[in-house]
C-alpha cells in the first residue's frame, strides 16, 4: 500500500514518460497563444513589474515595441512601457516558454507543439541566433530587421513546410539527439541537423522562390540553437499536465526573469515560490567580464525540469566549451542530478552514462533532504539593456524556492487533515 | 586482521566528514577519498521538521 505523495509522485512520472511531444505548425502568436492580445507581451520566468524588470526583460520589451510598431525609439519604447498601457504575463501563464528574456508580442511566430498524450499544446517563438539578438535584451535596428525577415520570409516557409511535411515527433528527435552529443538546451548541433535533414524536402516543395528557400536553409544551417525553441515548448508540453496531479511532489515548473528564479510544484498547482535570481558561474566572450552579467534570466529551463539540458550534460562533453568545465565536470553533474529526481527517463537514454536513462522528476524533498540543486546551463546576457548575450556557463535554483515550496506543500497536507498524527 | 598489521600496509583511507582530515592525510602522501556528504537537509531544524511530518501520511 502506498502513501498518499509516493501515489502521486507514480502518477506524475507516468504523465511525464508518456509524454509526447510533436511538432504540429506554426501560427501567429496573437492568433494561437491562449490569452494572447495586442496590449500584452509575454516574458520568462515569474510574474514581474517593469519597474523590477532586469536589464535583458527591459531591452526585449523595448524592442518588442518597436517591432509592434507601437514605438519608434528606445526612449519612446521605454515611455510607452512605463506608461501602463502594456501588460505583462509570464509565457507560462499562456502555455508558451521563451528563452532568455522571452519576450513574445502578438505579431511574432511561434512554433505549435503538441504532447500526443494528453492533447495540451506548448507555443515557442522561433530562435533568433547568437549575440545581439531580442531574447538576450538587444534592440537596435539590426534586431528589429532580423525579427521582420523571420516574420515575412523564414515563418511563412516553415509554415508550409511543416504543413507539406505533416507533424513531427519530437521525443524521438530528441532522444536521438542526446546520442550524438547533444543535451538540447546549450547544444543542439545534431538536433538542429536533424530537424533540417527532416524538412529539407518539403521545404523546396513549397511554391516560394529559390531565393527565400536557400535564405532559410541558410539561417537554419547557420545557427545551432534552431532547436532549442523546439526542444523548449517539447518539454513545457509534456510537463504542464503534471501540474494537475494533486498531492505530488514533483516539480514541473522552472524559470527565470533575471530578477527572481521561480519554480511550480503539481501539488501547489500555479502558485510560483520566488527568491532573488543567482549570478552565472561561467566562461564570457572576450572584452567582457561577471561584472557585466545579468543574474539567471530565461524558460529555457524548463529543459533541466523534464531531465535533459544540464541534467543530461553527461552525454553533451563538448559543451564544456561553452559553459565551462570538464567533460568530467558533466558527468559528475548528471550523475549527482539522480540524487534529487524520482525516475530514469525512458525514452531519453545517455551513452556516457553506460545508457541510463536521464534523471527526470525532481522532488522538492529530495532537494531539500540532499541539499543537492538543480544544475542548469544557461547563457548569460549582460545587465545591461541593449547589448545582448556576454557569455555562457553554469548556475542553480536558491534553495529557499525550495523551502518555501516544502512549508506550503506540508500546510496544505495538513490543512486536508491528510497527515497521521 | 589484526590493527597493527593493518597499519603496517599501505592505507587507502575514506574520509568521511571534515576535509581537513583529508589534506592531512593527503600531505603525508596516503591515497584518500572525500565522501560528498552533508547532514540531512543540512542540518536546518525548520527543514527536518517539515519533512518529517510528512514521513507519515494516509495510505491510499
Amino acid at each position: 500500500m502506498l502513501d498518499i505523495i509516493e501515489t502521486a509522485n507514480k502518477e506524475a512520472l507516468e504523465i511525464i514518460q508518456n509524454g509526447q511531444p510533436t511538432l504540429v505548425g506554426l501560427g501567429v502568436a496573437g492568433e494561437v497563444i491562449p490569452g494572447m492580445a495586442k496590449d500584452l507581451f509575454l516574458h520568462a520566468g515569474p510574474p514581474v513589474t517593469w519597474e523590477k524588470m532586469s536589464g535583458p526583460l527591459r531591452g526585449g520589451v523595448m524592442g518588442g515595441l518597436m517591432y509592434e510598431g507601437l514605438a519608434s525609439t528606445p526612449e519612446e519604447a521605454a515611455a510607452y512601457a512605463a506608461s501602463g498601457k502594456l501588460r505583462f504575463d509570464p509565457c507560462h501563464h499562456h502555455d508558451a516558454v521563451g528563452p532568455m528574456a522571452g519576450i513574445v508580442t502578438s505579431k511574432m511566430p511561434v512554433w505549435i507543439v503538441e504532447n500526443k498524450a494528453y492533447g495540451n499544446r506548448a507555443y515557442c517563438t522561433l530562435n533568433e541566433g547568437l549575440g545581439k539578438v531580442l531574447r538576450m535584451g538587444a534592440y537596435g535596428p539590426e534586431v528589429i530587421k532580423h525579427l521582420q525577415w523571420m516574420e515575412t520570409v523564414l515563418y511563412p516557409v516553415l509554415k508550409a513546410t511543416i504543413e507539406i511535411h505533416g507533424p513531427i515527433d519530437l521525443k524521438t528527435m530528441i532522444a536521438q539527439a542526446l546520442q550524438m552529443g547533444d543535451e538540447v538546451h546549450n547544444r543542439n548541433k545534431a538536433a538542429t541537423s536533424l530537424l533540417i535533414r527532416e524538412i529539407a524536402p518539403s521545404i523546396l516543395k513549397t511554391s516560394f522562390s529559390n531565393e527565400e528557400k536557400i535564405a532559410v536553409l541558410e539561417f537554419l544551417n547557420s545557427n545551432d540553437h534552431t532547436f532549442l525553441n523546439l526542444s523548449m515548448p517539447a518539454a513545457k508540453a509534456t510537463l504542464e499536465p503534471v501540474g494537475k496531479v494533486k498531492h505530488s511532489t514533483i516539480v514541473y515548473t522552472m524559470a527565470r526573469n533575471g530578477t527572481e528564479f521561480g519554480i511550480r510544484v503539481a501539488a501547489l498547482g500555479k502558485r510560483w515560490f520566488t527568491a532573488p535570481a543567482e549570478i552565472i558561474d561561467g566562461l564570457y566572450f572576450p572584452g567582457f567580464t561577471k561584472e557585466d552579467a545579468n543574474p539567471d534570466v530565461g524558460d529555457s529551463c524548463i529543459t533541466e525540469t523534464l531531465g535533459i539540458g544540464g541534467f543530461s550534460m553527461a552525454t553533451a562533453p563538448a559543451i564544456v566549451q561553452f559553459v565551462g568545465g570538464t567533460p568530467k565536470d558533466a558527468v559528475r553533474y548528471t550523475t549527482s542530478m539522480y540524487e534529487i529526481t524520482t525516475e530514469e527517463s525512458r525514452a531519453y537514454k545517455l551513452p556516457t552514462m553506460n545508457f541510463r536513462g536521464s534523471p527526470t522528476g525532481i522532488d522538492i524533498r529530495k532537494v531539500i533532504e540532499t541539499q543537492v540543486l538543480p544544475v542548469i546551463n544557461t547563457g548569460i546576457a549582460s545587465k545591461e539593456a541593449g547589448v545582448g548575450q556576454v557569455g555562457a556557463g553554469i548556475v542553480h535554483p536558491p534553495m529557499a524556492c525550495f523551502e518555501q515550496a516544502l512549508e506550503a506543500y506540508v500546510n496544505l497536507l495538513e490543512d486536508e487533515g491528510l497527515l497521521e498524527e | 586482521m589484526s590493527v597493527n598489521d593493518l597499519f603496517k600496509q599501505e592505507l587507502k583511507v575514506i574520509n568521511l566528514g571534515l576535509k581537513s582530515f583529508q589534506n592531512d592525510l593527503k600531505s603525508q602522501g596516503v591515497t584518500t577519498v572525500q565522501v560528498n556528504w552533508k547532514p540531512k537537509a543540512g542540518g536546518k531544524k525548520n527543514m527536518l521538521n517539515l519533512l518529517g511530518r510528512i514521513s507519515k501520511t494516509k495510505k491510499l
